[in-house]
């Protein structure tokens, strides 16, 4: 691990302060950033801790909906009343993610900063990789692609955002709210992650001095009626494959009156699955019309060597999450 | 395993897991100094500094003269250890190579594990990807403060009557992590205390005895 000077913030403001030395970073759970520090992938020159900043609280804000601090844990997160009972989608998204262990410690402004897991960003040994050294080509298009993007990617990356929150927050149109040296602003959740482009090195909007302050739930009354679908490998203590998070609407004869679809495992952000929501609405919630809107939403895919197979398992996964959804009471 | 800590745990491990649980602090002691003594021997000033894997007081650290390092108060199994260490200490390695804490085990150095599982303020975490000066103020519990004096806790004697173990490389971090799973109220079912305990991995593939195990002593502490 590379040296670096450690300090801890006792208020955003101070954070926000320090986040403009060099190669500074914010210290959350520190579960993914000091993996990538020991990688040698990371190599900050400030760390500063905000553990301390008074960001951890979950608020109801009645008909505004719910806050959440930047801090909150994963797991508090998972557990709360509030989430438990209005967005059971984004409860079960994180409880489907890392380990007890790991959730404990995982905060909710670490985990939309969470970085891929593609083989080749995640180790040096690798010469190439556009993520980690702009310009010296992508290791994935050619070599072993399996956990690869087919949405959105581009020729310079295809590497996916890991992380299962994210995906519901997606569906859930969240926004996240930060604080910089310039004041603080309110990024809405499609705006907040970037698709790779010709900067696969620069993955979200958020400026170098700016620190996440809070993520916004609106208050959407039929998110009770949501799911969250995870694929992956083993059945516990995997990233997905693919995932996908379902909220649904009917009306008494069982038509789409609403709905929000993201999808996850497929792309360098959270995938809002825009196509398949416009097929559904208005239409009987019946498997074919499920199978429509997936086939809809997966028409532009791409796949690669190792990855095709995820073209399939999503349009798969989609139905099965709207059905599991379509047939809660 | 991170390599630079390879040559210290290579082989004595396993002479410091069978002593786990049972007391024998002079052969403990005596294995220290010898893994203190081989991981100067092998390992060069360079990597030293790096990993901080002095094990032993009689060996100077070149990290402990580092301008760098920051003076902390950590609180461990009710005691109060002042220690100077490189920022870039882990709490693990803090606990393992600093405190001669070795109860919790490096697995994986990565949070895939679990093997480096403590409890701080009473929750269960990976102390692998975990800095020690994070830790200030916190109270931290390891395996050697779970049982109550000479008295194992309910969950060590469930792991022994049970046979939660082969090896025991991973127990530390299995009984840490269900001692958290029980006050967290995710052992109501079979499944459910597997998928809670999916961040425990034993590679000797105990996991039928350790559902036995946090099974019985969930039924005794209720
Ligand atoms: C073995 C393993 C398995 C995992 N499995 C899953 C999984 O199945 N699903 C899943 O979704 N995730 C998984 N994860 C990833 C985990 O969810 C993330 O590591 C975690 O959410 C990151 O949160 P953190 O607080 O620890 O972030 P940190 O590691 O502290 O930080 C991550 C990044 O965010 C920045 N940052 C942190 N907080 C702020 C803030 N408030 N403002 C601005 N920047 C900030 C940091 O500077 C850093 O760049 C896994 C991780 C591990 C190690
Ligand atoms: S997919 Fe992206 S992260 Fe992976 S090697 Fe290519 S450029 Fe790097
Ligand atoms: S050593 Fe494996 S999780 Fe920490
Ligand atoms: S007992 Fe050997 S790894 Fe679990």
């Amino acid at each position: 691990m590379n040296p670096f000077a450690y300090s801890r913030a006792s208020d955003p403001t101070q954070a926000v302060a320090e986040a403009v030395k060099p190669r500074a970073k914010f210290l959350g759970g520190g579960t993914n950033l000091i993996d990538l520090m020991k990688m040698g992938v990371e190599t900050p020159a400030n760390l500063i801790d905000i553990n301390k900043l008074p960001l951890a609280q979950i608020e109801d804000r009645k008909s505004q909906g719910v806050r959440i601090g930047a801090l909150v844990r994963n797991s508090d997160l998972a557990e709360h009343e509030l989430i438990k009972s209005g967005y059971p989608v984004l409860s079960e998204a994180l409880l489907s993610g890392a380990s007890p262990q790991l959730r404990n410690m995982a905060t909710v402004g670490g985990n939309l900063l969470q970085r891929t897991r593609c083989y080749y960003f995640y180790d040096p040994a690798f010469p190439q990789c556009n993520k980690r050294n702009p310009g010296s080509g992508c290791g994935a298009i050619e070599g072993y692609n399996r956990i690869h993007a087919i949405l959105g990617q581009s020729d310079q990356c295809i590497a996916i955002h890991p992380s299962d929150m994210c995906i519901a927050m997606a569906a859930l149109d969240a926004v996240v709210r930060v604080q910089g040296s310039k004041g603080e602003r309110e990024i809405p959740f499609a705006d907040f992650h970037r698709l790779p482009g010709n900067t696969p090195n620069i993955e979200t909007n958020l400026q170098q001095d700016e620190l996440i302050t809070a993520v916004d739930l609106p208050i959407i009354p039929f998110a009770t009626r949501s799911h969250y679908l995870k694929v992956r490998d083993r059945a516990s203590y995997a990233f997905a494959l693919v995932s996908v998070a379902a909220i649904l609407d009917l009306d008494q004869s069982k038509k789409v009156k609403a709905v929000r679809v993201a999808l996850g495992g497929v792309a360098h952000k959270p995938w809002r699955a825009s196509k398949a929501e416009e097929s559904l609405v208005g239409k009987t919630a019946d498997e074919k019309t499920f199978r429509a809107a997936a086939e809809a939403e997966l028409a532009a895919a791409k796949g690669y060597k190792h990855n095709s197979f995820k073209i399939e398992l999503a349009k798969r996964a989609i139905v099965r999450a709207l059905t599991t959804v379509a047939a809660m009471a | 395993m991170n390599e630079s800590d390879a040559p210290v745990d290579s082989g004595l491990e396993e002479f410091d897991e069978l002593l786990i649980l049972s007391n024998l602090e002079t052969r403990r002691k005596f294995i220290k100094q010898v893994a203190g003594t081989s991981a100067a021997i092998t390992i060069g000033p360079a990597l030293l500094s790096a990993a901080d894997a002095t094990a032993t007081s009689q060996i100077a650290s070149p990290s402990k003269s580092n301008s760098d390092s920051i003076s902390m108060t950590l609180k461990i199994n009710g005691k109060d250890y002042t220690v100077d260490l490189d920022p870039r200490t882990t709490l693990l390695d803090a606990l393992r190579e600093r405190l001669h804490l070795t109860g919790s085990k490096k697995g994986c150095d990565h949070g895939q594990c679990g093997a480096c599982t403590v409890l701080v303020n009473g929750r269960r975490i990976n102390s692998c990807l975990t800095l020690a000066v994070m830790h200030e103020g916190d109270e931290i519990t390891t395996i050697e403060g779970i049982a109550n004096g000479d008295e194992l806790h309910p969950m060590q004697t469930a792991f022994i009557e049970h046979d939660g173990f082969q090896c025991g490389y991973c127990t530390p971090g299995q009984i840490c992590s269900a001692v958290a799973l029980l006050k967290e109220n995710h052992a109501n079912s079979d499944d459910e205390i597997r998928e809670f305990m999916s961040g425990n991995l034993c590679r000797c593939g105990a996991y039928p005895n350790i559902l036995a195990a946090i099974k019985d002593a969930k039924t005794k502490s209720t």
